[in-house]
């Protein structure tokens, strides 16, 4: 009695987001499907990705990118949130506050700080130049996109390594210096795999977003194609619209896969620790 | 497991925090060569900044010197002082077995395999906990967690252990048989130990010296035996055992439960009221009222007749009541 009561609240509970997951994911998601394999050359178009030269150079380049992007802002990310839970001085807050002042901007307002720093009028260029180094431009290069990127996911890290540091028994450490071990190994033995479960659900997220954005690209305008541009060509300017399907589809499973490896190596849902 | 044991100096010794937190007042602390130091006092008073200093886990302020057998290791951070160190929350490695816990102290000082094998089988076989070698911490229960704690500590024979309330979080049976173990461990490896509670029961069974500590001072240091029937400060004999203070014509007398003699009202030196009565087995714990309106605490036979609202007398021989120095006459 008691039992199937619940089971009817827990029905209604879940009904909202059933509709929600079928009205605006599955059904779409479904219909992606079906136009993916409706253009001229039909199913085949699944396979673009891997024959047709430009899609395949822009997965990769995509995945390399995200990847990059992923590994660094784990390093600086654990540094930098490591050191700003471990200490206290004036203007942490403030420390705090700047660094994940980029959560606050969306993609595109991201790639038009890149050009001012690293654009044809941007501010490295201009000292470079000024120090007679000739003008150094890279905004609009792999290495303008790398920036950006890694701009935008910083925040996010750091935001999860401090929160995964403050649960750390401050004594664990103690215990394994008063063994006899060094700091790096310290470091190396009980701060990072205290961390571990959280910095994999942070470098799945990161790189997801690195996989998928699309708004700092757009704006930086590279001569990279991203996947994700690479789709928005393929849609608007080709109307192979087969072509764009099927590479959304690709682009969607690399993601998800990788939230998901996250997931169960982490133990928890990946996104719950961000 | 040592011949040479090591004598911990503390020279001047105070902790101010950078919060401005005087947490120690300047110290002078001397733990010989194999003895267990107890640190006793209430829950804020300092014993373990005191415990944390000794580690190289905090610097002393300025002058305040830390010497090991005379070696200055005041500068020394802890991984290079040779301290065992056991903590309340025992602090194991959760992504290591038990065996990768104990082992974890000789494998950083890069001992030969052979070598950590024996060794960490040998700590498994004295703390009793072979059969756990293999399990994860989260697996363990808190006594056997102790355990471990213990083990990882001394396997790599540490010229001083240092024990900061390590049995405070177990239930009382298992904290009562763990104290014995602990007890029996400390003398087996005459080690010098320092072990910090707020038990005055757990300080009197394991501390060769007891220092009885409040507000970041040393109220007394010595003996159980001279901190209970010696007590320096009114602290010390109230947080060390239980007093009564009895008004008498020659001033104030300071009684300890068991030197209190309950008897008809014409033949005491004072007399009370019974308030409560309660029966532990042994004895019976007499609560009583003065005629100042003081409450007393005695000792009666486990069969004592007494019943609450009785009139008694109180007496007691002269060599009885506790001496203060200085506290008597300010009273
Ligand atoms: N890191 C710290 N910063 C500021 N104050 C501290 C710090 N550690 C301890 N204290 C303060 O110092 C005093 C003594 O603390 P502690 O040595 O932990 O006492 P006990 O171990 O006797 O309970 C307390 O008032 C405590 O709040
Ligand atoms: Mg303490």
């Amino acid at each position: 009695m008691r039992l199937s009561r619940d089971a009817h609240r827990l029905i209604l509970l879940a009904l909202p987001v059933s509709v929600f997951a079928l009205a605006f994911f599955l059904v779409p998601l479904a219909r992606l499907a079906i136009v993916a394999g409706q253009g001229p050359k039909g199913i085949a178009a699944y396979a673009s990705i891997v024959t047709e030269p430009r899609h395949f150079e822009s997965m990769l380049v995509t995945l390399g990118l995200a990847l990059a992007v992923t590994l660094t802002a784990l390093g600086l990310a654990t540094v930098a949130g490591l050191f700003l839970s471990r200490h206290q001085f004036p203007g942490r807050q403030l420390a705090i506050a700047v660094l994940t002042l980029p959560l606050a901007f969306p993609g595109v307002v991201v790639g038009f700080l890149v050009i001012m720093l690293g654009g044809r009028q941007g501010l490295i260029g201009a000292i470079t130049q000024a120090l007679g180094g000739g003008k150094v431009v890279f905004a609009y290069s792999l290495a303008g996109l790398f920036v950006g990127y890694l701009y935008f996911s910083i925040p996010r890290v750091i935001l999860t390594v401090m929160a995964s540091a403050e649960k750390l028994d401050p004594a664990l450490e103690e215990a394994a210096r008063s063994l006899g071990a060094s700091p790096l190994r310290v470091l190396k033995d009980v701060t990072l795999p205290g961390l571990a479960p959280g910095l994999t659900a942070a470098g799945a997220i990161c790189f997801a977003t690195a996989m998928g954005a699309f708004g700092t690209a757009f704006s930086l305008a590279a001569n990279i194609d991203v996947l994700p541009m690479t789709i928005y060509t393929e849609f608007t300017l080709n109307a192979n619209i087969a072509a764009a399907a099927s590479l959304s589809l690709v682009l969607g499973a690399v993601t998800w896969s990788a939230l998901f490896l996250a997931r169960s190596l982490a133990g928890a849902p990946a996104a719950a620790a961000v | 497991m040592r011949a040479d044991a090591t004598t911990i100096e503390l020279n001047r010794c105070g902790k101010t925090f950078a919060d401005g937190t005087r947490a120690l007042e300047p110290l002078d602390l001397t733990v010989a060569a194999g003895e267990t130091v107890v640190l006793l006092g209430p829950s804020g008073c300092g014993k373990t900044t005191l415990l944390r200093l000794i580690a190289g886990l905090e610097a002393p302020d300025a002058g305040g010197r830390v010497r090991f057998n005379g070696e200055d290791v005041t500068g020394l951070p802890i991984e290079r002082r040779a301290v065992g160190m056991v903590f309340q929350s025992y602090a194991l490695f959760p992504n290591m077995s038990v065996r990768e816990n104990i082992a974890y102290g000789l494998r950083v000082r890069k001992l030969d395999k052979g070598e950590i094998a024996a060794r960490t089988r040998e700590m498994l076989e004295m703390m009793q906990i072979g059969q756990l070698a293999e399990r994860r911490v989260h697996q363990l229960s808190g006594g056997q967690r102790q355990r471990v704690a213990l083990a990882r500590a001394i396997a790599v024979r540490p010229r001083v252990l240092l024990l900061d309330e390590p049995l405070a979080a177990l239930d009382a049976v298992l904290r009562d048989r763990l104290r014995v173990e602990i007890d029996a461990l400390l003398r087996r490896l005459a080690i010098t130990a320092v072990y910090v509670t707020h038990d005055q029961a757990e300080a009197m069974m394991l501390g060769d010296r007891i220092v009885v500590m409040s507000a970041g001072q040393v109220e007394q240091a010595g003996t159980p035996r001279e901190i209970y029937r010696n007590p320096a400060t009114p602290f010390v004999a109230d947080f060390v055992g239980t007093v009564s203070r009895i008004a008498t014509a020659a001033g104030v007398v300071l009684l300890r439960p068991e030197d209190i003699r309950l008897c008809e009202v014409a033949a005491g030196r004072a007399a009370a009221t019974v308030e409560t009565l309660h029966f532990l087995g042994g004895r019976c714990q007499v609560g009583l009222i003065g005629g100042d309106g003081a409450r007393l605490i005695a000792d009666a036979p486990p069969d004592t007749p007494l019943k609450p609202g009785a009139r008694v007398g109180i007496a007691w021989d002269d060599a009885a009541p506790l001496r203060l120095p200085l506290m008597e006459a300010a009273q």
